[in-house]
């Protein structure tokens, strides 16, 4: 029943076996320990389970883990890779994008998509970008000033 | 220190995945709970057939009520606050008998896994006989209507009023103007995006349970669980808050699955998790709002109000929920006569049973509800007399001179200057530009143009003993702060507040360093665990620095009181002679006669010399009660447009100008203004929770309700004004619900000011696309 | 949040997809899981087995052919709002495609997956009616083309028969003069289309010889407002002609409602919107 998969997260290969209807989001979760990303709705559309897979946000409560096989996977415990703050943990502190913080990981982490894609996003390419993720604490307000600021300062 | 944006503290970890939730905690040998739940709104209950989920792979046990029944625990959750004639059914943890919503909990699974407790969870057969349902405040009191409890006739649960019935229906008698609406407060769901969690770790050979569990306030959870759901005694409690990912009331509340959760621990002997999935928040999560009101104004021939009568149910669900009584009370009739000066004020609020989740507070609680039935009123007198509404609501303020001024329905506001912050909103605004391009596209087309006023009023820092218990309640909300000073001059706080967002890490750190004369590197607060913190309220309506922040502020200057002791001893000056400054303890006219304040500490411990009644030890603690409520208050301004042909609405402003009084960390608090904001437009535009006529909740899940999103709102524009508190030593006034109390009504008072030319008067919220298209269609009356 | 316990096994091949449906019963084909893993979640579905066609790289990618273009079913959205091909050559797929859901959504969302769940309020359904695609379909019996209007059967119900699979779509190549644009009332919880309208124009000489229009979320399956079309052929498309063609001509029957947007509302966002499509259309067909 179980099926053995690979995984590069934040860096580390894994090797599991896994339950095949296991999610994405609990692999992260109860196998690797990686409890920074949260889970907050079940209908794909809080967005507090964000990851990038292969380089793109993806909702991982939308996946199995075994569809990740093979794949690279980034969690907000491994975007720094150093230790150190990633330019928008770092304007997500400074400019106070963060109150109750459990939606934080999963708003970093769609918008560290979006930056890669468009390193200079206006306010409303910010506001867009994050439609799929809900914040129930800042009203959004300072989550677009960070984003904003760490796009300034050359982010990700 | 104070007053300055200062980083959180909280942060680092926050936004690095370090931060560790309930649900994100697990312990050697634990087990995973899964509800089994009603999916009536209103059933009578037959056998519960448990074999088939016992057997179920990785299943340790099933548990009924009859369980619980047969165990030696309480078993119930009780209602917290009282009011005269009020009906109290039993609420059992597990229902045995008869359950009254869906969602209402019937059995729980307990399992190695939570997918295997899920799984199970759906053999669990139960056989339901289906009862009719009632969901509407006002129709549950009909006759005929289903009866929720055979123990509250006609569903009421309780039946109050506040104010002069007769003087104010004279005030109607005599006006020259008077306008009526029957007003709607929408029911919401709270959504806190962490869902609610408890891990229940029973200790059997010591007798002692420990329940981490997302809570507002830890040690009404263990009070609470002592004195009703579990009988254990209080000391062998330990209620633990990890990080807490919202609340907004949500988590203040006493709710059966996490007593649940803690039975199944005791049971077991082993720990027990629990999480709940978004669609159960949303069945069980106590809604907020949910009014039916009758409201009324009336006013003399110069537009000044003259008095307000108002008639409201208020759903409170299958069940009264922990302070589900005082909401559209004490914290709402109190409100109604927010910042006018009106002369008689009556108003009734019928609490009723539905059967639906229970209502209980929700952030703003009762005083949103208010604030939206004055300031439409208020809105729709304007119009009657023709009067622009900014006009209108100056013509009525209570004057700056007038304070302390007492209402005729029980407050007495201790401070208040309304009129430079609606002036300061207006400016900000750009209010006489609006209503200039309003005029234009209402000549050229276009778009509606619509400017909404809310001037709101908040009482908050509840409760103050004294004037609660005026009012017939039955306890006061107080609190406490320890400030425990190391011999090395760090210190750390305990406070009975429990942050869960708000910052109090960094605020209260603020207070201490500031005070003290300290870095705050050298502070820290402990917060959220009941065998740290002596005992504390928790944290809602907007007390937490108003009465917390105030306690920390006593105990401080008890600690510098000692410290003033001990300097002069160590100074060989009296008492009396003692300065403390900037981290200084120096004898008055002799600065160079001082003290450090590390040494101070040091000595304070040391201690082998002191002189006959000075205690070693420097460590001072406060139960805070405060004199008064505090009152906040500001003027927001929303700006909407309305596609008329389609109803289409869009936020394109929103200004809000805020008076808390001194301001600690101001980061910190237009963060809380923000947040309130974007749940009241929720409130106004897309949020609501509906229920058919059976009962089902048709909203249960992100796919049909809906929350405000960045693409839909706008950057907010913020100032303040600052009227100190002057009753509490910081001169704070509480900042969490601002935003949401004044919201709704501005953003209602927009989209009804747009659509004023198509002879509307008043829509009810949310103000939906369609809702805004028939009214442009039918006019008033739609 | 627990989907019910399954069987997993992973596709190589379109034809072992194919083999692996028929060997097993309550099987589903997984692709992007955008529409599968969020009812497995609340077990709205619980297939016996999921079959992973994820990695089947014949099905990916925009491909130029004869008569139009191709797009592979395991297309992801994203993928389609970025190709430069679509975007110049049927620029009102990428158009709707950018309008589904989010940006995680779309980064894993796949046009196929979309198409075969037939929500009646997704992006892409009327989408594909109105640029008159085909959807081409594989099963045990061999390769078989099914126009989109045809595809679309009901509420959550498709064309496609036992042991079948899409295999991608294809897109005919438009008139030279030919405008299109895609406008979308999104319900506020979902995202989903309350209204979304996709309108194509075609204009030679200053008359209209083609036009199309169609809607998403107004009923169960695409709406095309057929009586419009004729209405508007061989006008010049004025903005008093698309307003009258639309108020006289257009006829939805039994449209869906919710507590949100009822029906009746539906359909008068569909007579605005399809007003402001055809004539963004015709705009763009004449910019």
């Amino acid at each position: 029943m179980a099926v053995q998969i690979r995984v590069t997260v934040n860096g580390s290969r894994h090797e599991k076996e896994v339950e095949p209807r296991q999610l994405l989001v609990h692999f992260l979760r109860e196998e690797l320990g990686l409890t920074g990303t949260n889970v907050g709705c079940e209908t794909s559309l809080c967005g507090a389970c964000t990851v990038l897979v292969d380089g793109r946000a993806v909702k991982s409560c939308t996946q199995l883990a075994v569809q990740a096989d093979g794949a690279v996977v980034t969690t907000i415990e491994g975007l720094a890779g150093n230790g150190g703050l990633h330019p928008l943990q770092q304007a997500f502190w400074d400019e106070h994008g963060l109150q109750c913080g459990f939606c934080t990981p999963g708003m970093i982490m769609a918008a560290a998509h979006l930056l890669a894609e468009n390193a200079h996003p206006d306010e409303g390419e910010i506001r867009e970008a994050l439609k799929g993720n809900v914040c129930r604490c800042t009203g959004y307000h300072n989550i677009v000033r960070a984003v904003a600021r760490a796009a300034e300062g050359g982010g990700s | 220190m104070i007053g300055s944006s200062i980083k959180r503290r909280e942060d680092p970890a926050l936004v690095t995945g370090k931060g560790k939730y309930t649900d994100d905690l697990a312990l050697p040998g634990m087990a995973h709970a899964a509800i089994v739940r009603s999916p009536y709104a209103h059933a009578t209950v037959g056998g519960v057939d448990v074999s088939a989920a016992a057997a179920a792979p990785g299943v340790a046990a099933v548990y009924t009520g009859a369980d619980v029944e047969a165990s030696d625990i309480g078993g119930v959750v009780p209602v917290g606050w009282l009011l005269p004639g009020i009906k109290t059914p039993a609420h059992p943890i597990l229902a045995t008998e008869r359950v009254r919503y869906v969602g209402d909990a019937v059995a729980v699974v307990v399992a190695e896994s939570a997918a295997a407790a899920a799984d199970a969870a759906e053999r669990v057969q139960v056989e339901y006989e289906p009862l009719p349902a009632v969901t509407d405040p006002r129709g549950a009191a009909d006759e005929g209507a289903p009866q929720v409890h055979d123990e509250a006739p006609g569903n009421v649960a309780f039946d109050w009023e506040l104010g002069d019935r007769a003087a104010t229906d004279a005030a109607f008698e005599g006006a020259a103007l008077t306008v009526k609406a029957d007003l709607r407060n929408n029911r919401l769901i709270p959504h806190a995006v962490e869902p609610r969690a408890c891990l229940a770790d029973w200790d059997g050979t010591r007798g002692e349970h420990t329940l981490r569990m997302t809570t507002q306030n830890p040690h009404l959870h263990r009070l609470l669980m002592t004195i009703a759901s579990l009988g254990l005694p209080e000391h062998k409690i330990r209620v633990i808050a990890p990080e807490v990912g919202g609340g907004f009331g949500s988590k203040i509340h006493h709710y059966p699955d996490e007593a649940i959760t803690a039975f199944c621990s005791m049971q077991l002997g082993r720990p027990v998790k629990w999480t709940a999935t978004r669609s159960e928040t949303n069945l069980t999560d106590a809604h907020g709002r949910d009014h039916r009101s009758l409201a009324e104004m009336a006013l003399d021939a110069e537009g000044r109000i003259v008095g307000v009568r108002v008639v409201t149910h208020a759903a409170m669900g299958a069940y009264l929920s922990t302070f589900a009584p005082a909401v559209p009370t004490y914290l709402y009739g109190t409100l109604l006569s927010g910042q006018y000066d009106i002369p008689a004020i009556w108003v009734r609020t019928v609490g009723t049973f539905t059967t639906t989740c229970p209502v209980d507070a929700y952030r703003g609680a009762g005083r949103p509800e208010a604030t939206y039935v004055i300031e439409r009123l208020i809105d729709l007198a304007a119009a009657e007399a023709g009067l622009d509404p900014a006009e209108m609501r100056r013509r009525n303020f209570i004057p700056a001179d007038a304070f302390p001024y007492q209402t005729q329905v029980a407050l007495a506001y201790d401070s208040g200057n309304y009129e430079p912050a609606l002036d300061r909103a207006l400016e900000l605004a750009d209010y006489a530009g609006l209503r200039r391009e309003q005029q234009r596209r209402r000549v050229e087309g276009g778009k509606l143009l619509g400017i909404g006023l809310s001037s709101y009023i908040e009482a908050c820092g509840i409760a103050p003993s004294a004037v609660v218990g005026s009012l017939g309640a039955q306890a006061g909300l107080w609190e406490s702060a320890k400030v425990r000073v190391h011999p090395s001059g760090s210190v750390t706080a305990y406070v009975g507040t429990s942050s869960h967002g708000q910052g109090h890490q960094t605020t209260f750190a603020q207070i201490v360093a500031d005070t003290l004369g300290i870095d705050i590197d050298q502070v820290d607060v402990i917060e959220g665990d009941t065998r740290e913190v002596q005992f504390g309220m928790g944290t809602y309506g907007s007390r937490s620095l108003a009465v917390g922040g105030s306690a920390l502020a006593r105990s401080l200057d008890k600690v510098i009181a000692k410290g003033k002791k001990i300097a002069a001893h160590l100074l060989e000056a009296a008492d009396e002679d003692m300065e403390f400054e900037d981290g200084s303890f120096f004898v008055r006219g002799a600065p160079s006669k001082a003290r450090a304040w590390g040494e101070v500490a040091l000595q304070a411990y040391l201690a082998h010399d002191y002189p006959e009644g000075l205690e070693p030890g420097l460590e001072e603690t406060s139960f805070y009660d405060p004199a008064n409520f505090t009152y906040p208050f500001g003027t927001h301004v929303a700006v909407v447009e309305i596609d008329p042909e389609t109803g289409e609405v869009e936020l394109v402003g929103y200004t809000a100008v805020d008076d808390c009084g001194n301001q600690i960390n101001p980061m910190i608090v237009a963060g809380q203004i923000h947040g309130g904001i974007a749940q009241g437009v929720g409130q106004a535009l897309w949020e609501n929770a509906v229920y058919d006529e059976n009962g089902q909740l048709l909203t249960a899940t992100l796919l049909d309700y809906a929350l405000p999103r960045a693409h839909k709102l706008v950057s907010y524009r913020l100032d303040h004004t600052v009227t100190p508190c002057p009753h509490n030593p910081l001169g704070v006034k509480g900042v969490g619900e601002a935003g949401t109390i004044a919201s709704p009504a501005a953003v209602a008072n927009a989209v009804v000011d747009a659509l004023r030319p198509y002879g509307v008067r008043h829509l009810d919220m949310p103000l939906t696309p369609e809702r805004i298209w028939r009214a442009l269609r039918n006019g008033e009356g739609s | 949040m627990y989907p019910a316990p399954l069987e997993y096994v992973r596709a190589e091949s379109v034809d072992e997809a194919i083999r692996l449906l028929g060997e097993r019963d309550g099987a589903k084909l997984l692709a992007g899981g955008h529409s599968l893993i969020p009812m497995m979640k609340l077990r709205l579905a619980a297939p016996t087995a999921v079959i992973d066609i994820g990695r089947i790289a014949e099905l990916k990618g925009v491909c130029p052919t004869d008569g139009g273009l191709t797009v592979g079913a395991l297309t992801t959205h994203a993928e389609i709002t970025r190709s430069r091909e679509l975007r110049e050559r049927c620029p009102l797929l990428p158009e709707a495609a950018a309008r589904i859901g989010d940006p995680a959504v779309r980064n894993k969302g796949t046009l196929g997956g979309n198409i075969a769940h037939a929500d009646p309020a997704s992006d892409l359904p009327a989408v594909l009616v109105a640029l008159r695609a085909d959807v081409h379909l594989q099963g045990p019996g061999g390769r078989r083309s099914v126009p989109a209007a045809d595809f679309f059967v009901d509420l959550l119900t498709t064309a496609l028969g036992e042991n079948e699979i899409i295999v991608g779509v294809e897109l005919p190549i438009h008139p030279p003069v030919t405008g299109s644009a895609y406008l979308k009332v999104e319900h506020p919880a979902s995202g989903y289309a309350v209204c979304g309208a996709a309108a194509v124009v075609s204009v030679e000489g200053g008359r209209c010889t083609a036009v199309r229009l169609c809607y998403n979320g107004v009923t169960a399956v695409p709406a095309d407002a057929v009586g419009v079309t004729e209405a508007l052929v061989g006008t010049s498309l004025g903005n008093e002609t698309i307003d009258e063609a639309v108020e006289r001509h257009l006829s939805i029957d039994e449209p869906l409602g919710d507590t949100h947007a009822s029906g009746e509302y539906r359909v008068a966002l569909a007579r605005a919107y399809g007003k402001r499509a055809l004539k963004r259309a015709r705009d763009r067909a004449l910019a």
